[in-house]
């Protein structure tokens, strides 16, 4: 055990300990908040193996951009304060399933890397993956760039308001419609 | 350095995103277990860039800088609907939501053009989806003037 063994044991630890609670908290802005610590424990492990300007753009674009958003979400959605009973399903099918997938790909992991040992990488720096970006994956770079364009114009169309409102009835045709489910009447 | 310790630590990450996922009815806590996901992948790729002798120098560390653009678009598409979930369903609690609520074909057409014959049998010809028969072209659109029925706490 070196020292960075160390350091990505404990970054992992936290990193999954902060998970397992993001996915059972009770209150859904201290999910939004471990939802935070895992992902700078995770941007640790990066720094960790060598990979810093990955570490540094997981701090801007989750913790400083997706979370943010994601509270947004809570917010707007009026989510509750305080501890809900009614955020989860039951659970047992989920724990099958998830535990089965987690254990399954560790054991595959475990069997195909055994305690094999690397050397730690050289640090890798902004300037090498920007030199491989733009001259091997200019392509899927540009491509990303217009999905970036089309999600946002995406999301300004899902987002107008007239969507869901009724179409008015033509005249001295039909009864009314029945209500949408969100109107009571 | 073993790089066993961060490849088991994703393949837990992942595992406790697929149980978030599963688990979970509030569709914000439900995106949150989607990125628990993504970072776990983003994770092996990482390791992977690390111990791996590739052709390429770095590109598991590009892939993982594509994966984290592709997450942040993913979140925003999926905010945008489920905001929109809720001015129209006032929750955004999941197995609330019916995949195809019998309501919406009301908003295809007029139902009263084509109506089934009482005997069950299929109706003559295409059901008419372009408007109301008075040849007034297609469906009125959603008009701008009609107020917007009130989502939430008009009840």
């Amino acid at each position: 055990m070196t020292s960075a063994d160390l350091l990505l044991t404990a970054l992992g630890a936290v990193a999954l300990g902060s998970a397992l609670l993001v996915v059972a908290t009770r209150h859904v802005v201290r999910a939004g908040l471990w939802l935070v610590v895992t992902l700078g424990a995770v941007a640790g492990l990066y720094l960790v193996l060598a990979a810093e300007l990955v570490a540094w753009v997981q701090i801007l674009l989750y913790v400083g951009a997706v979370v943010v958003l994601l509270l947004f979400a809570v917010m707007l959605t009026r989510a509750p304060i305080g501890a809900r009973h009614d955020l989860d399903r039951p659970g047992w099918p989920a724990f099958l399933v998830g535990g089965g997938t987690g254990l399954g790909l560790a054991v595959l992991l475990v069997d195909a890397y055994r305690w094999t040992r690397v050397d730690t990488p050289p640090t890798g720096s902004a300037e090498l993956l920007g030199t491989e970006i733009f001259r091997s994956w200019v392509l899927p770079f540009e491509v990303l760039s217009v999905l970036l364009l089309a999600a946002l114009v995406g999301a300004i169309v899902i987002s107008r308001p007239e969507i869901g409102s009724r179409p008015a009835p033509p005249a001295g045709s039909a009864p009314e419609p029945r209500p949408a489910p969100g109107e009571r009447r | 350095m073993h790089p066993v310790i961060p490849y088991v630590t994703a393949a837990l990450l992942f595992g406790i995103g697929v149980y978030g996922v599963l688990r979970r009815r509030n569709a914000v806590l439900l995106l949150m277990s989607v990125e628990l996901m993504l970072n776990a992948v983003n994770l092996v790729l990482v390791t992977a860039d690390a111990t791996v002798q590739a052709a390429l120098p770095a590109t598991g560390q590009v892939f993982a800088l594509f994966v984290i653009v592709i997450a942040a678009a993913e979140v925003g598409v999926g905010l945008a609907i489920v905001l929109q979930l809720y001015r129209l369903h006032a929750t955004i609690a999941l197995d609330t939501v019916a995949l195809a609520p019998p309501d919406d074909t009301a908003a295809l057409g007029p139902p009263d053009d084509t109506p089934f014959p009482p005997d069950g049998s299929p109706p003559p010809g295409p059901p008419d989806r372009s408007g109301p028969p008075d040849g007034t072209g297609p469906r009125p659109e959603a008009s701008a003037e009609q107020p917007h029925p009130a989502p939430v706490g008009a009840a």
